[in-house]
């Protein structure tokens, strides 16, 4: 089960995701400490290992920095449910294996605190607390086979070996 | 089968004949730019993975630039790390202190960039080498880790939507001010995913130097990449820049090529603008927010931080004092040492203005003049998130250095054009 912590804004940028001044540091644990800090500067606190992030649209715009991704999946959330993506961050984190969720119409059926069931392959959420299922577009094909493999330089490894 | 400049590009680069808006394809990629923030994270991934060779050590540009001079321990850990790797690749074209500049004004200006090549950086404004007549995006430290070590990467070609500049840029109007607006019209995502690409008769009048700050700014209206076509202008820039492999082939988007849009805009009616807090698409016409009392004021960046923008500063701020701290940043050292020559510096220094080496600096909100709690700046950068410019309560408004340099000078938003 997951829990969402429910963003309803659009526009989330990776400056409040991971602000500029931890960009001194790679290392995903003290990314981690700081995930979301200036938009909720309680997030790292309320936050447990399995939980996600839903958003509005356009979620992880701004800067290339892959910090974003790695402090989202640092602090152990499965995954972002957003109505849409930025291109780079949605790009960074399917080279992550870290799977994202678009849905850009039924967002509003999830609220803060909300638990759910999600499953990747099928498409499917199901919000526990209110009952109501909800669809989703799985990710494409190749973008998959990337997750799978556990990355993209993984993917890229295996395609080198195969 | 008609296609636009991207799709042209992003074909030769994937060694097709026709490529359409929504394949997926595997290119090949002729410059791959590196900086201090993103490229340290690519390295240790490639170490992890047992790759230590890169695809080409020439086709990879380094330079630091974010944190540059090293800021504190750990920006200088990742400086180490980047200079070690870039000395055991034999990378041909390491810019380090002295020659080291903020990315994309330093990249252009070295002779780095040609029209028709197929471009990644590990910097969402990558998109800036698109003036170019050049396919340029920016990625993150993975993709940066595979295009270092395949020279290769997968793309969803984008749609084009295109940009229509009509009429001329009035007095005291700028390129900044017209990317503003586009971004303004079309919101922070209304690009999401396309290629912006630029065209007509004020685009035709500018310089390379105000083009790129145009598709500088694609990222902030989500592109992909923004790309303008190749014309006598760009031929001179880069008749006077590249240095070596001087040939390069010019694509250009057929008459009957398809775009998802087109945007027509009339330039001649712009006002100089402004984009508030906290999206580079707020932008309003400065009548709308004259007077707004500043903290500090930044000239630079990747955006406006060139020889140009310096002298239209220089120029505004000739024979007066700056009311509030003012902070100017030459994008390279070479644009430094022209600026110096002209007797810029003069004039920054009689005004009450601090000039700093090359950096990305307080850009983001990195060093060298970050804002306290509730501080107001207005800046010639390209974003306006929360907390870019430091404390995340305080606010940054974008604007063209002549806007910029007048607000410095009254210690408010001020209209840049009644001092000119
Ligand atoms: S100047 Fe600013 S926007 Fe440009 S590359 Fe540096 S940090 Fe990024």
């Amino acid at each position: 089960m997951s829990k969402a912590h429910v963003y309803k804004r659009d526009h989330i940028n990776t400056d409040e995701i991971i602000p500029a001044r931890y960009l001194n540091t790679d290392d995903r644990a003290e990314l981690a400490r700081h995930c979301l800090e200036d938009l909720d500067k309680d997030f790292v606190k309320k936050v447990k290992k399995g939980d996600c992030i839903v958003a509005g649209e356009d979620f992880g715009c701004g800067s290339s920095r892959e910090h974003a991704v790695w402090a989202i999946c640092g602090v152990g959330v499965q995954t972002v449910i957003a109505k849409t993506f930025a291109r780079i961050f949605y790009r960074n984190a399917i080279d992550n294996g870290f799977y994202v969720i678009e849905l850009p119409k039924q967002i509003d059926k999830i609220s803060d605190g909300d638990e759910l069931a999600i499953d990747f392959k099928a498409g499917l959420i199901k919000n526990e607390t209110t009952g109501i299922d909800i669809k989703f577009a799985p990710l494409p094909d190749f973008a998959l086979e990337i997750i799978n493999d556990g990355g993209l330089l993984e993917h890229i490894k295996k395609g080198a070996t195969d | 089968m008609s296609m636009t400049i991207t799709e042209k590009i992003l074909a030769k680069a994937a060694g097709k004949k026709t490529i359409k808006a929504g394949e997926l394809v595997n290119a090949n990629i002729d410059i791959v730019m590196c900086h201090d923030v993103t490229t340290p994270p690519a390295i240790s991934m490639l170490a992890k993975h047992g790759i230590d060779k890169v695809f080409d050590p020439e086709k990879i540009i380094v330079t630091p630039d974010h944190f540059q001079p090293a800021k504190d321990i750990k920006s200088a850990e990742l400086h180490k790390r980047l200079d070690e790797w870039a000395k055991r690749q034999n990378i041909k074209h390491y810019y380090k202190l002295g020659r080291a500049g903020v990315c994309h004004a330093l990249l252009p200006e070295q002779g780095h960039i040609r029209p028709g090549d197929c471009i990644v950086g590990g910097d969402s404004h990558t998109c800036t080498y698109g003036a170019f007549a050049a396919f340029s995006t920016g990625i993150g430290s993975t993709d940066l880790a595979a295009a270092i070590a395949t020279g290769q990467l997968w793309f969803k070609v984008p749609a084009s939507i295109k940009f229509v500049l009509n009429g001329s840029l009035p007095k005291g109007i700028y390129s900044k001010d017209v990317i503003i607006a586009v971004i303004t019209r079309i919101g922070v995502d209304g690009a999401l995913y396309k290629a912006m690409e630029f065209t007509g008769p004020a685009l035709a009048k500018m310089s390379m130097e105000a083009r790129m700050t145009i598709t500088n700014m694609a990222i902030e209206a989500g592109a992909k990449n923004g790309v303008i076509g190749f014309d006598d202008v760009t031929k001179q820039y880069l008749d006077e820049h590249l240095k070596e492999k001087t040939d390069y082939t010019v694509y250009e988007s057929d008459k009957d090529a398809e775009y998802e849009s087109v945007e027509e805009f009339d330039c001649s009616k712009l006002e100089p603008m402004v984009a508030l807090p906290h999206l580079p698409g707020n932008g309003v016409p400065i009548g709308q927010c004259a007077g707004k009392v500043m903290d500090q004021a930044y000239i630079g960046s990747c955006t406006n931080g060139r020889i140009e923008d310096l002298r239209i500063a220089a120029e505004i701020f000739k024979g007066k004092k700056v009311a509030i701290r003012t902070i100017v940043v030459p994008a390279t050292p070479v644009i430094w040492k022209q600026a110096m020559d002209e007797g810029l510096f003069d004039i920054f220094y009689a005004a009450g203005c601090v000039v700093s080496a090359p950096t990305c600096g307080a850009c983001l909100g990195g060093f060298m003049g970050i804002l306290a709690q509730g501080e107001k700046c207005v800046s010639t950068t390209n974003r306006n998130f929360v907390g870019r410019m430091g404390h995340p309560k305080s606010e940054v408004y974008l604007a063209s250095p002549a806007t910029t340099a007048a607000s410095a000078v009254e210690g408010k938003l001020t209209d840049p054009r009644k001092y000119m």
